[in-house]
């Protein structure tokens, strides 16, 4: 079972990223984006992650491919773009480098990893004394990382100004924020 | 199903690694900014779907909180990478890479 759920969606991952790639309408792209998220997803489950494959499907699936449809719907892209090549040898230079990227990964995965060494007091996936997939990502989440999940919200807080200054309009400003705001 | 034959994490680190290279193919081939990010969402995903498969292997639930890590920084990419891109489309009426050629406005 597990075996044959793995060749189907593993089959259906690469086919829909491939589909990202070739589609020429940026819409079926971001579809086909869909397609590869909800079988990485699957593929989470298949490996004792639920929770992280819930949030797949919640956050990318639902908000993030969400905004990329948002986008090109407002910003009106949704013409194929037209085949011809701008820069000489592009294509073929971009594929040996893929092809050159492909080998090393493929290289490293075929070998033996220098790692095996957890944390000492490391909460494992299963057995122990602890409950479900979410207690333990949330034990650890909570404990050894709770100094990147702070670091975490600063980041969300400056990517939500930078976007709202980047996107607003430049040409009319909004109501004059008082000068003795602290505001230059 | 097929008597001792098991998917070991090999056979997911090999799938991220073809999902990875299909990612950076895609970032080198397309001109719409748009779907060149959408390979840069290709390539994080076959990293989480590596953290998911070590995390497996090594029978560690810190790689399962990577993976959280690295969604915020998805999401926080595409928030302002989208933003860049309204931006950009204001200015210029067009979207794809090869109309930024010059950083003046």
């Amino acid at each position: 079972m597990t075996v044959a759920l793995f060749f189907i969606f593993g089959a259906l991952t690469l086919g829909a990223a491939l589909g990202v790639v070739l589609a020429r309408n940026p819409v079926h792209s971001a579809l086909f984006l869909v397609l590869t998220l909800v079988s990485v997803a699957v593929l989470f489950l298949l490996q004792d992650a639920q929770l992280v494959a819930a949030v797949q499907i919640i956050v990318y699936a639902g908000a993030i491919v969400v905004l990329f449809l948002f986008v090109i719907m407002l910003l009106g892209v949704d013409r194929p773009e037209q085949r011809t090549e701008p820069l000489r040898f592009q294509r073929p230079i971009a594929l040996g480098l893929g092809a050159i990227v492909l080998a090393e990964i493929l290289f490293l995965a075929g070998h033996r990893w220098a790692t095996g060494a957890k944390t000492v007091h490391g909460v494992g996936l299963t057995g122990g004394h602890f409950g479900s997939n979410i207690e333990r990502v949330a034990r650890v989440l909570f404990t050894d990382f709770l100094w990147p999940f702070q670091i975490t919200a600063v980041l969300l807080v400056i990517a939500v100004v930078g976007s709202v200054v980047l996107a607003r309009r430049s040409g009319e400003r909004p109501d004059p924020v008082p000068q003795d705001g602290g505001i230059p | 199903m097929i008597g001792a034959f098991t998917i070991t994490s090999s056979y997911y680190l090999v799938l991220a690694a073809a999902l990875f290279g299909i990612g950076a193919v895609g970032l080198l081939v397309r001109r719409n900014v748009l779907v060149m990010f959408m390979c840069v969402e290709l390539m994080l995903n076959a990293v989480n779907l590596t953290f998911v498969a070590f995390a497996k292997a090594l029978n560690d639930a810190a790689g399962q909180v990577l993976v959280f890590f690295t969604l915020v920084v998805a999401a926080a990419e595409v928030a302002v990478g989208l933003a860049i891109i309204v931006a950009i489309f204001r200015r210029r009426r067009a979207a794809t890479a090869d109309d930024l050629r010059s950083l003046e406005g």
